[in-house]
């Protein structure tokens, strides 16, 4: 979908990290959806790469 | 003195959420020193500064969440101090709508939102760009507000957005107004038509409240991230969003905002301007304005010109410089005569404290190389703030840069960084203090009253000395805001505050007062 295009639509928004922003366009009655987002692999670099890998093999 | 740790493995909290946390435990009596985080790096590093690492620091990951606590055992336990984390974390929670499920990753969000069409990513840098990859692939545009995140991975994921007519805000972009909503730092306007896009976050709020100020409203406010101008990035998605408004039949006038780009960016900009059949307004703060007009586009001498200027295209007006004050110029003789009445022949130093960067920056760039500021945004390299002596000297702080944030939330969030300054910084030389308040979604719910009581306090402590000092605001904010304009400008007034319609005349009235001062 283009900017122009998206410019059209009603927005509906997935938010990923600050839980405020979220809770911002709930009050305003926007379509939003908060993603209880966490490190993939606890953040180690290592298993990063390894899972980056293994989904880029998908 | 006791020092502990708590740590909840796999509980995962975002970073202001925890850094608001730990500023409110610190209160605590008998608490010396508590920071809560998570097992980052970064936090890690922080935790072992402050003297609060402890063994077991060895065993946290990114997912572990630790509170490290140095306490008086005497007045306070560990355990007291858990409970009034936990209760902190359910009341920063209650707002929250437990009736929505949170999926875990943005395929499983898009399952359960089919139709989205925009993620706005505030995680940690170093996971962003997988984040923003996976959106960018699944069709949807991007607010990146994360910053570190590194130019060669901007630079791919612009490429690929532009591959595909996404939009990809950021990084750190800090403000958009996409169809009316307000996204991250957004203040609260009308629509209306005049379309921005802006490099610059508080320089872009305050010209979208001047624009709102003025009776016109906003048709889309395109946020790139402070890079894109920038060379290696090469502007794409200034360009991206410029088309776009040019394409938009909703916008009729263009304002384009940025610190000055790189040469060569500034060209494929301005041959855009040259052919866009709509007047367009630009903002190159402190760039070279014969280049702009040469290309038949209209310069501004500060933010609220530009908002200014595109009010006047939208009322086939003049477009006019606006280097004066909205007050009769009577009036504004009365008022820096009262406030020089109040200070004494020594006092003729500024302190200038900013939340807002493109505020300061602009503040810096209006006060010019007429005064020798010193500043962490200097505008020569001998006026870093580090250079000065003795704390003697004419001072203007972006508090929101990096070397004032660590650990902390940014002012705009908080304003106990702020309020420190105002009581390190604010002694009896100082004659002007000049501020911003900044209003909107993101920001603190009462800044204006965060000033006000600050500047209550130093009243106070300076009147110990038989002295006033003068404070100058101007409040970056609007009716509709929930901090609402009105309540903020009364609650500065009420103490004493002069409060301007702009940063602009802010920093013009500043100008004034130091002309006027013994020794300025």
């Amino acid at each position: 979908m283009s900017v122009n295009d998206l410019f059209k639509q009603d927005l509906k928004v997935i938010n990923m990290g600050l839980k405020s922003f979220h809770t911002d366009l709930k009050s305003q009655g926007v379509p939003a959806i908060h993603v209880n987002w966490k490190p993939k692999a606890g953040g180690k670099k290592k298993m990063l790469d390894l899972l980056s890998k293994i989904n880029k093999s998908n | 003195m006791l020092l502990q740790t708590t740590i909840k493995r796999n509980a995962y909290y975002d970073s202001v959420t925890l850094m608001l946390i730990s500023r409110d435990l610190q209160k605590l009596d008998g608490v010396d020193e508590v920071l809560v985080g998570m097992g980052t790096d970064l936090n890690l590093d922080l935790a072992r500064d402050l003297n609060l690492a402890t063994s077991d620091f060895d065993t946290l990951t990114s997912n572990d969440l630790f509170i490290a606590a140095r306490f008086d055992d005497t007045q306070i336990s560990m355990q007291a101090i858990e409970d009034s984390f936990n209760e902190l974390l359910n009341k920063s929670s209650q707002s929250d709508d437990y009736e929505d499920h949170q999926p875990p990753t943005l395929r499983s969000a898009l399952q359960q939102m089919p139709g989205a069409n925009l993620v706005v990513v505030s995680v940690p840098g170093q996971y962003a760009a997988a984040e923003v990859e996976d959106a960018l692939d699944s069709g949807l545009h991007v607010m990146l507000f994360s910053d570190n995140v590194p130019v060669e991975d901007e630079l791919r994921l612009k490429q690929k957005a532009v591959e595909k007519g996404l939009l990809m805000m950021g990084p750190d972009c800090g403000t958009a107004i996409i169809n009316g909503v307000p996204l991250c730092f957004g203040n609260a306007v009308r629509r209306g038509k005049i379309g921005v896009v802006g490099a610059s976050g508080t320089g872009t709020q305050e010209v979208t409240v001047q624009v709102h100020k003025l009776g016109e409203g906003l048709s889309q406010v395109i946020g790139t991230g402070g890079r894109d101008l920038k060379e290696q990035i090469g502007g794409l998605m200034m360009i991206q969003g410029f088309e776009a408004l040019i394409a938009d039949p909703e916008t009729e006038v263009i304002i384009l905002i940025s610190k000055p780009p790189a040469p060569s960016v500034a060209q494929k900009i301005y041959q855009i301007a040259k052919t866009s059949p709509k007047p367009v307004v630009i903002d190159f703060i402190g760039g070279d304005r014969d280049d702009i007009e040469a290309v038949g586009a209209i310069p501004c001498v500060s933010l609220e010109d530009a908002a200014q200027k595109a009010v006047a295209v939208i009322r086939k007006q003049p477009a006019v410089d606006f280097t004066g004050f909205t007050l009769p110029s009577d009036q504004i003789d009365r008022i820096v005569e009262e406030a020089l009445a109040k200070l004494k022949d020594d006092q003729n130093e500024l302190r200038a404290l900013f939340t807002g960067g493109t505020l300061a920056d602009e503040a810096m760039k209006l006060l010019g190389d007429r005064y020798e500021i010193y500043s962490n945004i200097p505008l020569s390299p001998e006026m870093a703030i580090e250079n000065l002596q003795d704390g003697r000297g004419h001072i203007c702080l972006d508090l929101g840069e990096d070397q004032f944030t660590r650990g902390r939330p940014h002012p705009m969030i908080d304003p106990q960084t702020r309020t420190d300054y105002f009581k390190s910084h604010v002694d009896e030389r100082t004659g002007v203090i000049l501020v911003d308040v900044v209003l909107g979604f993101g920001s603190y719910t009462d800044p204006a009253g965060a000033v006000a009581d600050s500047v209550h306090e130093i009243r106070q402590r300076l009147s110990t000395h038989g002295k006033d000092v003068v404070v100058i605001a101007s409040v970056c904010g609007t009716d509709l805001d929930n901090q609402d304009l009105y309540k903020s400008v009364a609650t500065l007034e009420a103490e004493g505050v002069i409060v301007m319609p702009s940063n602009a005349q802010a920093v013009r009235l500043t100008d004034l007062l130091l002309q006027g001062m013994k020794g300025a």
